[in-house]
């Protein structure tokens, strides 16, 4: 081979370089996909949910604090009615509530998994978890309607579509969220503590209870926001039980909504770029901002709970 | 009450936690399948639903959840494998990294109405699908890639930096390690992911009502021309799913017999989870074996 030949072969960019190159292009394209369809996501909702502020000329703080939620009417001055607070606070109220009922179960089980007894868990509740996960939303709303609502209507009155119901249904499906991210936080602690404690003459009990939940406090705490995260995103299993009254909720068994459930109901029956379109744009944009603020709050608490 | 007292009686109320869980899901299984196996015929599995009589089946809405699976499957596997190996092998550790993966966390926590309105403003009316399959698949792309992206990086980073190593010291690129030693060895944990994510696209309702939309034309079974509009592999034609049906008979429908066909319609969706479930569990643990020739995994 002649000296020009292997100077040649040299600068040149071998075969492995050339795959190398490939590969990281097209995994790197696939990155930029996602990151398209993120940003894009933000773009074309929050465009959309903030014409009802910047072309309708909604008031901000009216559309959040008003109660009558009637786009397609004015009220006196002549403004429309776009009060969005009944939702809000349907919304806040059965994430907060099925959050409340689902905390002690999910420490509970959680504790009995890595405490109590790791076999048993592994083996029978694991699973389980796993299973009611994979239930779809649309099933727990179904038996939310054919189990829950009745039982809610038999014993406490009322219609059975409300709050309640929904806390109801909401918690079952959070509960497998919660547990499974309580299990990461307590199998976190290291055993030494436990061992500690153990060693000075603690029940399990009380390791339990005085070390290893204050120890993983602040991922328990990341698991409940999690759940409740997930609580308020979810839209058809509650819209199926809730009721769908567009009334601020006086109590807990009177029928009620949410921000998930007026949009699921109310985009197939307005007209693009009508304020009563654009107002349920808007509480899309809401929907989408909640996730980010339990998300900040989330890494909060992750930051300053953090084992060292 | 002395310590040793208390930890009897909190040993006792943890168990019965766990047993309350346990009832719960027994309970909802055993409802659905009592409830619901007894109206499951052939006829009902494989008949035309109605919109207003009592009767109907769920034929086209159980095609029509299965063509979207395999159809948006088609997209996002591809999709998070590539996403997945770039965040694993290839990207620095630096911000922009940090910044991508918050991103993808972002996206897997957005509610699942709120991607599919996103689905329906872009593609179903920005790029003119209309409520189509294929927005339909597009939008279950969007919800499902951050969790498979993010098994598949998981599974690809449990692989251990020696099996690497040894890829290098052959003298195989990067990339050639990547596909021929990381990503097989990875494979069972990926597998595992992709089949849990199809059990989650198998049963997700909100992000499909506006865009793969809420009615289901008649289709003919005989022609499979993708092109002819009643063609079952029509891409742009409009398809209730199975979990939009149950969700669309309950609250807006007005047949006679909506608790029986939505018992009916729950018990094969959940049959469906089930088998996905097990087929996970199955596949993943038989290609571990298959991969590493141990018992169980580890």
């Amino acid at each position: 081979m002649k000296n020009d030949d292997i100077r040649a072969s040299l600068m040149k960019r071998s075969r492995a370089a050339k795959n190398e190159r490939f590969g990281k292009t097209l995994t790197g394209l696939c990155i930029l996909i996602i990151i398209t369809v993120v940003v894009s996501i933000f773009f074309f909702v929050a465009s959309k949910g903030l014409a009802t502020f910047f072309t309708n000329k909604v008031n901000l703080w009216k559309f959040l604090t008003g109660t009558i939620w009637n786009p397609g009417a004015t009220d006196a001055q002549g403004n429309p009615q776009v009060g969005a607070l009944p939702m809000i606070v349907g919304s806040f109220a059965v994430t907060f509530l099925a959050a409340i009922v689902a905390t002690p179960f999910a420490i509970g089980a959680a504790v009995f998994m890595t405490e109590i007894s790791p076999k048993i868990g592994r083996k029978v509740l694991q699973p389980v978890i796993e299973l009611l996960v994979g239930i779809p939303s649309v099933v727990y709303g179904f038996i939310g309607l054919s189990v829950v609502v009745p039982f809610v209507r038999r014993t406490f009155g009322g219609s059975g579509f409300g709050i309640l119901s929904g806390t109801f249904v909401l918690f079952v499906m959070i509960l497998p969220t919660v547990t499974s991210m309580t299990i990461d936080a307590l199998n976190s602690v290291p055993r030494n503590y436990r061992e500690a404690s153990l060693a000075l003459g603690a029940t399990r009990w009380q390791t339990i209870y005085k070390v290893v939940l204050r120890a993983s406090t602040s991922g328990i705490i990341t698991a409940i926001v999690f759940g409740m995260s997930r609580a308020f995103g979810e839209a058809l299993a509650v819209q199926m039980v809730i009721g769908n009254a567009m009334l601020l909720p006086g109590n807990l068994i009177s029928p009620a909504s949410t921000l998930t459930s007026v949009l699921t109901m109310g985009m197939g029956n307005s007209v693009m770029g009508s304020l009563s379109n654009n107002a349920l744009w808007s509480l899309a944009l809401l929907l989408l901002i909640m996730p980010l603020i339990f998300n900040i709050i989330i890494r909060k608490i992750a930051k300053k709970g953090a084992i060292r | 009450m002395s310590p040793r007292k208390w930890d009897k009686v909190a040993t006792t109320v943890l168990y019965m936690i766990s047993v309350f869980i346990i009832a719960v899901l027994a309970f909802l299984l055993l409802y659905i399948l009592i409830s619901g196996l007894p109206h499951v015929t052939w006829h009902f599995i494989t008949g035309r639903s109605s919109s207003f009589a009592a009767g109907g089946g769920i034929g086209i809405q159980l095609f029509n959840s299965l063509y979207l699976l395999i159809l948006s499957m088609l997209i996002s596997i591809p999709l998070s494998l590539g996403a997945g190996i770039y965040l694993s092998e290839y990207a620095p550790k630096n911000w922009l990294t940090d910044l991508i993966r918050n991103m993808i966390e972002i996206l897997s926590s957005l509610p699942s109405v709120v991607v599919g309105l996103f689905g329906f403003l872009v593609f179903s009316i920005n790029m003119k699908l209309g409520f189509s399959i294929l927005s339909g698949a597009l939008a279950l792309t969007v919800f499902n890639l951050p969790l498979l992206t993010r098994k598949v990086e998981d599974s690809l980073q449990a692989v251990h930096y020696t099996q690497r190593e040894a890829g290098y010291a052959l003298g195989l690129s990067r990339w050639e390690t990547v596909i021929h030693v990381v990503v097989p060895s990875a494979l069972p944990g990926i597998l595992t992911g992709m089949i849990l994510g199809a059990g989650r696209v198998f049963g997700e309702a909100a992000a499909l009502i506006y865009t793969a939309g809420q009615s289901s034309p008649p289709l003919d079974f005989t022609n499979w021309n993708p092109t002819y509009i009643a063609s079952p592999l029509n891409p742009l034609r409009s398809a209730e799913t199975l979990a939009v049906h149950i969700w669309k008979i309950n609250s807006e429908g007005i047949i006679p017999d909506a608790s029986a066909v939505s018992a009916g319609a729950s018990a094969i969706l959940i049959l469906f989870v089930l088998l996905f479930n097990f087929a996970a569990r199955y596949f993943g643990n038989k290609l571990y074996r298959h991969l590493t020739g141990a018992r169980e995994r580890g």
